[in-house]
């Protein structure tokens, strides 16, 4: 196995992608932002019941496969 | 390798649930899935016009293989091209059943398992160097392949004996071994099979079958090219660190049920590290590789992900709620639950669990998510539906595609499988292609007006072999 030096890098700006946008953006935004999503998750759950299979017990229960890869 | 070739085989849970007496086996319902399909192939075995493969696995399960592709963006969207496909497929299917006067519903699931403890898989395979020892490459690999689902994990509601538990990875408990060619039994991380479909001397294929079938276009991105980038790490002889685990198979299982992604896992050589911190060894030094040698940009798009990934992990999971599938549907249950004030116990959850993975688009949860901005994309609807009929334009996929078109429009007789196309009355012209990276379709154009100018009926040409 060839030595690679394990070069100590000071880092710079490469950090992860949208690290960058949260630092400067403030608390409130995002606390704004959390609202926002919990409404939009109330409604998104409105809509997954009713799309939910109704059945529910007895679909799992039923959902039975053959063994695969 | 700097140019690897891709592709990712995909096998679906289906289920008929009817409504009334009448029912329909499931082999014939998977009948009514392939009818569209079937031109002058074998039945329940077929190659697509974006030169992907369907066809009926092993357990009655319809099985969707990618075209060989170049690159992880491309085989992210080949593979949930053949996720539309399915659909289509299984609204021509519906139909049919109720031509039967059938009454009951089809279900397709992406996912991998049931819940009586049945799997089926998500195989990934890459083109490696055959100069690399396997064995080497398997134990480089394999802490890499076990830690990795904290990220690439699709998540699962188990019912165990202590209650009900929300694990990281849907195959995790279907993994009993490290290496070994079996895929039905005894399953293990890394499977022998040894199926380069291309030159044997050159290379060699690599088939993991630990993964879990994703839905989330960032956490399919990620778990792909994070692999392809440690692949190309342990083939320059860079990986510098020994993370073998005392004991991989338990890991696999210790850490699907640690949903913190911080318990401490032991080595061989008796330090300890968690997964955060094995994952974190291999992306610093994917970090290091990059700057020294020449990789796609899509794999450093890879690295970059990885380490926001890895952060967001060790400071939360829950930042990670729009990108990684485990962490999205956990989101949604306990929202759910929240709202309705229900148990973990409810049969809704493991319901909601199921339905995250339905391929209808307006039945599932995955995708309900998506529409509404709760799941990041990578890719667009466009190019999604472009993958459905067009192949790779870089890889041998392309001459395949292009032929299937052309073979059709003429309605000329073919066999087809990798590497090889055989077409004529007889069948009994063969084109071998045994380089995955060519993509010179002039020949295979060629071939068909040749044909199409001789007539193989009056003229027997026998055995005409053409080397691509």
């Amino acid at each position: 196995m060839s030595d690679q030096e394990q070069k100590k890098r000071s880092d710079g700006g490469d950090s992860g992608e949208e690290t960058k946008g949260d630092d400067g953006a403030g608390q409130k935004k995002i606390a704004k932002r959390g609202e926002e999503l919990k409404e939009e998750m109330d409604t998104l759950i409105d809509e997954i019941d009713e799309v939910l299979e109704e059945n529910a017990e007895e679909f799992v229960k039923n959902y039975v496969q053959r063994g695969g890869e | 390798m700097q140019r690897r070739i891709y592709g990712v085989e995909t096998e679906y849970g289906i289920i008929f649930t009817p409504e009334g007496r009448k029912t329909l086996p499931v082999e014939k319902a998977i009948r009514f899935l392939f009818e569209k399909l079937i031109t002058t192939e074998h039945f329940l075995n077929v190659f697509l016009e974006n030169g992907a493969r369907f066809y009926q696995d092993t357990g009655c399960h319809p099985e969707y293989a990618t075209p060989e592709c170049a690159s992880p963006r491309d085989l992210v969207i080949y593979d949930r091209a053949g996720e539309r496909i399915l659909e289509d497929l299984q609204h021509y299917a519906e139909e049919k059943i109720r031509e039967e006067r059938v009454a009951g519903k089809l279900s397709i699931f992406k996912n991998n398992t049931d819940f009586v403890g049945n799997s089926y898989g998500c195989h990934e395979n890459y083109l490696v160097d055959r100069d690399v020892d396997f064995y080497y490459l398997a134990e480089q690999l394999i802490p890499f392949l076990v830690t990795r689902q904290i990220y690439a994990g699709a998540g699962k509601v188990f019912q165990t004996q202590e209650g009900i538990h929300y694990c990281v990875s849907q195959r995790a408990q279907h993994i009993y071994q490290k290496i070994s060619g079996t895929t039905t039994n005894d399953r293990s991380i890394i499977n022998t099979r040894d199926e380069p479909h291309a030159d044997r001397e050159k290379y060699r294929r690599l088939h993991v079958i630990v993964g879990d079938s994703n839905m989330s276009e960032y956490t399919n991105f990620l778990k792909l090219s994070t692999c392809a980038i440690v692949l190309q790490m342990i083939e320059d002889n860079f990986i510098n660190k020994d993370f073998t685990l005392r004991h991989p198979v338990k890991a696999i299982k210790d850490i699907s049920y640690d949903t913190t992604c911080k318990r401490k896992l032991r080595l061989e050589n008796g330090r300890e590290y968690s997964p955060i911190e094995i994952q974190r060894e291999y992306c610093e030094m994917a970090k290091r590789y990059i700057e020294q040698y020449p990789v796609s940009d899509q794999l450093k798009e890879g690295v970059e992900k990885w380490e926001h990934v890895l952060d967001c992990l060790d400071d939360d999971p829950d930042r990670l709620d729009t990108k990684i599938d485990w962490v999205i549907k956990r989101k949604l249950l306990r929202s759910y639950i929240q709202k309705h004030n229900i148990s973990w116990h409810d049969p809704r959850v493991f319901m909601i669990d199921l339905q995250y993975h339905d391929i209808r688009t307006d039945r599932g949860f995955f995708y309900l998510l998506e529409r509404k901005g709760q799941a990041e994309r990578l890719f667009t609807d466009a190019e999604i539906e472009k993958a459905k009929t067009e192949p790779p334009q870089d890889t041998r996929a392309r001459m395949r595609g292009d032929f299937i078109k052309l073979a059709r429009q003429n309605n000329i007789q073919y066999d087809l499988d990798w590497s090889n196309i055989r077409l004529g009355n007889l069948l009994n012209v063969r084109v071998i292609c045994n380089n995955p990276f060519e993509t010179d379709t002039e020949k295979v154009t060629e071939l068909v007006r040749t044909i199409q100018r001789t007539n193989l009926r009056r003229t027997s040409l026998s055995k005409l072999v053409i080397q691509s």
